[in-house]
């Protein structure tokens, strides 16, 4: 099949490609970028390992098409560092102890950092069971949940105090 | 996993898509939200020579109320009907069902239209829709048709929808005063299908006599089901506890569940029985004004 010419602005930098319409997101960053902080876990849209922030909401990278992406923005994992200061959320996941293998957490960050954009005119935190129900298409196999509600909640302050 | 190879074709019209329609054949695939059809292409039970995306297809992501219908656009995504304002406060029951579909990643790209045009038995808008009477329009060569939703499901995984048509919106009757629904669903874990659900949506006078009962159910039968004798049943009862537990058993008799990793027959039956008659109540608490 013929390949298709995409552009995609991912982290903010503009990336040019000849793809395979069959080619997925997920293997487009990885494999074509090489940004492997997005993980594969279950090829099957159950886990999140693959979340992604398309053009502002997460979605799963792997029930995506790359051409699908074509002219719009994504976020991955690498792009929430930002000038050598991690994201509000990095830190709170290193703080609050918020991984254990680390496989989820790409995923469980991506999906955290459009979750508190949506929160982010709001002047209280978000509830446990707010998190909990955001955070219910994304599996952590160690079980790491209870600290990584707190992770969220740690970044939900740190932003409201305007940090970064 | 690698889907088979196909064409992408990405219309910038509905009349440019249905053309792309005519010309690919009875294989070709719509793409809209894409969260059953790429899971399908990937393990290969779905290979079609070409895919037609219509995300590129601008205006058609509406949800709005006009002329007595609230009106879903085919890319209206279930996020978008969860977080409707419209939706929350008139139509308790769509978001009961948007918020158990899937999980919320998958509910950023999966279209409600498609919750529908898909035809799986185990999706959860086709019980609500048919408890709400909602209509289907379908967009072909020859223009725009309605279909009533309780024609729209012909069998497994098969619609009234011609190979040449697209489903271009949903219009959900604006319900009467007085009117209430819910939908519950059991489901293993998020994400999972339903083991059964079900879907009421009521009218009631000031005596909390039910006026009009639309009922559907979830996941037990090879397509979503109408309960129509059950709907039948409560037209003119007063909603008292007697009525309400015998219409959850007509309800459980109308279910034709069969047995799979889920559960038994008999008890998906019997959670028919019991999701029937609590989506009643709830459905009747709503319609007297509670939440």
């Amino acid at each position: 099949m013929a390949k298709i010419g995409i552009k995609v602005k991912v982290n903010g930098v503009e990336r040019a490609a000849e793809v395979e319409p069959r080619l997925l997101l997920v293997h487009f960053l990885r494999e074509n970028l090489r940004l492997t902080g997005t993980h594969i876990g279950c090829d099957t849209s159950h886990c999140g390992a693959c979340t992604v922030v398309l053009d502002g909401k997460a979605v799963k990278s792997c029930t995506i098409f790359a051409v699908q992406a074509d002219g719009r923005e994504v976020l991955t994992v690498e792009g929430l560092e930002q000038d050598g200061k991690l994201h509000a959320l990095q830190e709170g996941f290193f703080q609050e102890h918020g991984l254990q293998c680390g496989y989820c957490t790409p995923g469980m960050l991506m999906t955290g950092y459009a979750f508190l954009k949506s929160k982010s005119n709001s002047t209280e935190g978000p509830t446990e069971s707010e998190i909990r129900h955001a955070i219910s298409g994304n599996l952590c196999r160690c079980t790491g949940y209870v600290n990584i509600v707190k992770a969220y909640q740690h970044a939900a302050a740190k932003l409201r105090e305007g940090g970064a | 996993m690698i889907p088979r190879s196909f064409e992408y074709l990405a219309p910038r019209t509905l009349d440019e898509a249905v053309s792309l329609l005519q010309k690919s054949g009875p294989e070709a695939k719509i793409l809209s939200g894409g969260q059953s059809l790429i899971p399908m292409m990937k393990l290969r039970l779905a290979t079609p020579p070409f895919v037609i995306d219509i995300n590129r297809i601008p205006n058609l992501n509406y949800i709005s109320e006009s002329d007595g219908f609230l009106r879903i656009g085919a890319l209206a995504r279930e996020s978008d009907l969860e977080f409707s304002p419209t939706v929350a406060t008139r139509f308790p029951i769509l978001a009961d069902t948007t918020s158990v579909i899937a999980d919320p990643l998958v509910r950023n790209q999966a279209t409600v239209c498609g919750n529908l045009a898909h035809g799986d038995p185990a999706n959860d808008h086709p019980a609500t829709m048919l408890a709400l009477g909602a209509s289907l329009v379908a967009v072909g060569p020859n223009g725009e048709r309605e279909i009533p939703v309780e024609s729209f499901f012909t069998g497994l995984f098969t619609t009234a929808l011609q190979p040449d048509e697209i489903l271009k919106e949903i219009k959900v009757p604006i319900p009467a005063p007085s009117s209430g629904g819910a939908y519950l669903k059991l489901e293993r874990k998020v994400g999972d299908y339903a083991t059964a659900g079900v879907a009421v949506q009521i009218t009631v006078n000031g005596a909390g006599v039910c006026q009009r009962a639309g009922i559907g159910l979830t996941n037990v039968s090879f397509s979503p089901l109408k309960a129509t004798k059950t709907e039948a049943f409560l037209s003119g009862k007063s909603l008292d506890d007697a009525t309400i537990k015998q219409a959850a058993e007509l309800a459980a008799g109308e279910s034709q569940p069969i047995a799979d990793i889920r559960g038994s027959a008999e008890y998906k039956r019997d959670l028919v029985r019991v999701l029937t008659a609590r989506a009643l109540n709830r459905a009747f608490q709503r319609a007297k004004g509670g939440a």
